[in-house]
């Protein structure tokens, strides 16, 4: 044996090895990848609702995406209340005008920050909103005032398709 | 697994092997002496191994998707099929590996009947290897059953019949079978449940199996018995290991070439037309696995009889460590065992064409033929030609054959020097 | 090893050659040239969105396509529409939704999501409507019937005088290549029954082909990923098998020598 072999040896096994690997990879990815949404769930389509019934002060909720949708008319007071809260009271600082383009209206996903509860309508310590499960207050804005969840009820994308109608996604 | 005097290096290893010996379990695996003589058809044990964790990962995935339910199954598979990331691919994969398996063992089970592996004193091994057949089987027939196309349905029908034959409570157990008067949702759910438990059982087997192996060690393909561990032998790592995965990549390219280009070629056009109770299929075949069984079954004209023939053909093999009578394992020493087998094979061989053959006329008539020689090599001319047959001397271990003139030996000896 | 590739060739050929002989009946069925056959083969765009045309304007009056959706035919790997003639072509069919808030069904235009709406709202609809023979559905056809596209493309322009001597019932015509050479679909394609929207002239022999490349696309959507994927997966596989053969015959040499 001259004594060039074993590095070769070695180089030969290296290199069989990381391809094995790489292959052994490639082929788990898929079995991984098919647990993510599927292509009919990514082309689910936008949910249209009708609000033409809601007076102020009231709250409709709808599915979208297979999550609850709080679409709520607020009073001049809640929107009042809601616009005038310092941001540095917030734990998660965002302008109402931000979150509400028609004060008016306040379309957000009713899902808790915290762990994912649906939070209960005209409760809590801020006339807003409250979450049962561990005790999370919301404003009127529906903003994350007091309680474990870390952040502000998330909004989703919607836009007026005339004035009694909104398609929301 | 015998005892082992593996001590681990480290403390902690110590500490682990004293209370769980995992480790001396895998150093008994990694160091397990194996003839080294062992030509490839030895490596489909390890494909095997492949096919069964490839079924069960695939299988585990695509049950993530699949609905089992009368109303909705198939159009899940095409859910899966169209939707799913990568779910044709996991499809086609389970679909054709279920071939892929079948190919392999019969390979396997064909390379034991020539070098004579279920002989004493591997009696247990080919015995559990029959029962895994069997659930392989049944696996195999209930997984064709769930996306409820017309294949599905009417082989559904047809196999579970079968045990109508049976005098007096034959009905009984055909209704307690469907879970109604027909085959249908209660079927299927069922049929599901089993074809998910089945493979686990296999593994357990499958456990066994390898337990059992090891005990008196593999056979080779000059059937002796070998010491162990000797100048005969090599550790199972990594020589038997990088054989088993170079045969395994040859494998696994046929296997990608069906999956990737000709995914339909091994299934029947008609299951893909949703199962419909009022129309059967204008040929209902099985899958071409089990066609060998299907044409005995078809070759006997009465209902019980038919179904006996067939169940024995399977059976059969379980006594054959007695029935064949030879005390030299290897055929390479059986000249005229070594005819008989080939003839056995071209019989098998024949039996699944003619399955695959409308049963009437000619057909009918090879057919026959084909299940009473099934019948006959096994329970007449095993038996006798272990009393009458030739033998050649067999060589005394592998590397020091006592007359020089064994085959494996001068092909070793002609690769040696061709390496130089 | 020599020997052993030889016997495994022979069984997968036997294998092969049984389970194909199985699968195929014996017909000759006519012959043109797919160009998504092969290792390589694709698509032709135009001929799938050619075939969608005729889909759409012959065959879906009887034939529902009830796996497929929309937006599939702004897919990769299908006939490519973009977003905006997807959205179009959605929306030119009127879909059945509901029950919305006073609990009545209603409709409204097709949106890319929905799948492709249906001729017939059960089959026993179906059936009524067809003189009791049901028009099959067509999202995996060429893959329910056992010359595939060969069969539906030959199928398609088999339309005979039946010979004499053959009496047929009414509403059943002859095909060449039907089983058993009655079928109830009469004709379904004569010359300019659609006009193409990319000027290509519509002969029956065109309309056949694009309408099966379509059903091929529709049954098999994933095709051509399967084929870009397959080719990289065994160029892989071999390459692996080399250097695993390499390093077999390394290790092995250790026990030659030392024999």
């Amino acid at each position: 044996m001259s004594d060039k072999k074993p590095e070769r040896r070695e180089f030969l096994f290296t290199t069989t090895y990381a391809l094995g690997a790489v292959g052994v990879g490639a082929v788990a990815w898929p079995m991984i990848d098919q647990m993510n949404p599927d292509a009919s769930v990514k082309a689910l389509a936008s949910t249209e609702v009708d609000v033409s019934s809601l007076t102020p002060g009231k709250t409709i909720t709808v599915l979208w995406r297979g999550k609850p949708v709080f679409i709520r008319k607020r009073t001049q007071d809640e929107i009042a209340e809601a616009r005038s809260v310092k941001m540095e009271e917030l734990k998660h600082p965002e302008k109402d005008e931000d979150r509400a383009k028609d004060p008016e209206w306040l379309v957000m996903l009713g899902v808790c920050t915290h762990l994912g509860c649906v939070p209960l309508n005209d409760r809590g310590d801020y006339n807003g909103w409250f979450c049962p499960c561990h005790g999370s207050h919301y404003d009127t804005s529906g903003r994350i005032r007091k309680g474990p969840a870390p952040l502000n009820m998330e909004i989703p994308k919607y836009e007026f398709v005339n004035a009694n109608t909104i398609k929301i996604g | 697994m015998s005892e082992h005097d593996y001590i681990p290096k480290s403390k902690f290893g110590k500490w682990f092997n004293d209370r769980l010996p995992l480790l001396s379990l895998a150093s008994h695996l990694a160091d397990y002496p194996t003839p080294k003589n062992l030509n490839y058809w030895w490596t489909f044990g390890g494909i095997l191994t492949f096919c069964l964790i490839t079924q069960i990962v695939t299988g585990l995935t695509l049950a993530m998707h699949y609905i089992a339910h009368a109303d909705m199954a198939f159009e899940s598979v095409e859910h899966i099929m169209r939707d799913v990331n990568y779910g044709w691919l996991i499809r086609y994969i389970h679909a054709n590996g279920a071939s892929m398996f079948f190919l392999a063992v019969y390979i396997h089970i064909f390379r034991s009947l020539f070098y004579g592996s279920y002989k004493s004193p591997r009696e247990l091994i080919w015995i559990i290897g029959i029962i895994i057949y069997l659930l392989m089987m049944a696996a195999a027939f209930m997984g064709y059953v769930l996306p409820w196309g017309q294949m599905s349905f009417w082989g559904a029908t047809v196999i579970t019949n079968l045990f109508s034959a049976i005098p007096l409570v034959g009905e009984g157990i055909v209704n307690w079978l469907w879970g109604g008067y027909s085959v249908d949702n209660p079927t299927l759910t069922r049929f599901f449940t089993l074809h998910y438990l089945i493979p686990f059982l296999i593994l357990g087997l499958v456990v066994l199996h390898i337990w059992a192996l090891h005990v008196p060690g593999n056979n080779n393909p000059i059937g002796i018995d070998i010491k162990k561990p000797s100048k005969d032998t090599v550790p199972f790592h990594p020589y038997i290991v990088i054989k088993d995965g170079f045969a395994l990549l040859m494998f696994t390219i046929v296997f990608a070439f069906f999956v990737f280009y000709s995914p339909n070629i091994l299934g029947h056009a008609d299951n893909y037309i949703e199962a419909n109770p009022l129309v059967t299929p204008a040929h209902i075949v099985p899958e071409w696995y089990l066609l060998p069984f299907y044409a005995i079954l078809r070759s006997v004209p009465d209902k019980l009889l038919g179904v006996i023939a067939m169940l024995s053909a399977i059976l059969i093999l379980a006594a054959l460590p007695w029935l064949d009578t030879s005390k030299i394992r290897s055929a390479v020493f059986r000249p005229l065992y070594k005819q008989f087998y080939w003839i056995l094979v071209a019989d098998v061989l024949i039996l699944g064409y003619i399955g695959a053959m409308p049963a009437a006329g000619l057909y009918l008539l090879i057919g026959r033929v084909a299940t009473a020689y099934y019948f006959l090599h096994f329970l007449v001319v095993l038996p006798v030609l272990g009393f009458k047959e030739k033998t050649i001397p067999v060589p005394l271990s592998i590397t020091e054959p006592v007359l020089g003139g064994s085959l494996n030996l001068a092909i070793a000896k002609n690769k040696e020097s061709l390496d130089k | 090893m020599k020997n052993f590739i030889k016997l495994l060739s022979i069984i997968t050929i036997v294998f092969i050659t049984t389970v194909q002989s199985n699968s195929a009946e014996k017909v000759d069925y006519l012959k043109t040239d797919w160009s998504f056959k092969g290792i390589f083969g694709k698509f032709d765009r135009g001929s799938l969105q050619r075939g969608y045309q005729v889909y759409t304007e012959v065959c879906s009056s009887c034939h529902s396509m009830k796996y497929l959706s929309y937006r599939n035919l702004g897919e990769k790997g299908g006939p490519e529409f973009s977003e905006e003639a997807v959205k179009v072509i959605a929306a030119s069919f009127e879909v059945n939704d509901g029950p919305n808030a006073d609990g009545e069904m209603f409709t409204r235009p097709g949106k890319p999501s929905d799948k492709f709406i249906m001729p017939y709202d059960n089959v026993k609809a179906a059936q009524a409507a067809n003189g009791g023979a049901y028009p099959p559905d067509m999202s995996v056809l060429v893959k329910a019937r056992g010359g595939g596209v060969d069969y539906i493309y030959s199928l398609l322009q088999g339309y005979e005088d039946a010979p004499s001597g053959m009496i047929l019932d009414e509403g059943v015509h002859y095909n060449k290549y039907m089983y058993g050479n009655k079928i109830k679909m009469s004709a379904p394609l004569s010359e300019g029954v659609v006009e193409y929207r990319d000027g290509t002239e519509a002969t029956v022999e065109q309309m056949s082909k694009d309408v099966t490349t379509f059903l091929m696309w529709a049954a098999e959507p994933h095709l051509e990923s399967r084929h870009r994927m397959g080719f990289k997966a065994i160029v892989y596989l071999i390459i692996l098998t080399i250097l695993v053969y390499l390093s077999m015959k390394r290790i092995w040499s250790r026990i030659e020598t030392e024999v």
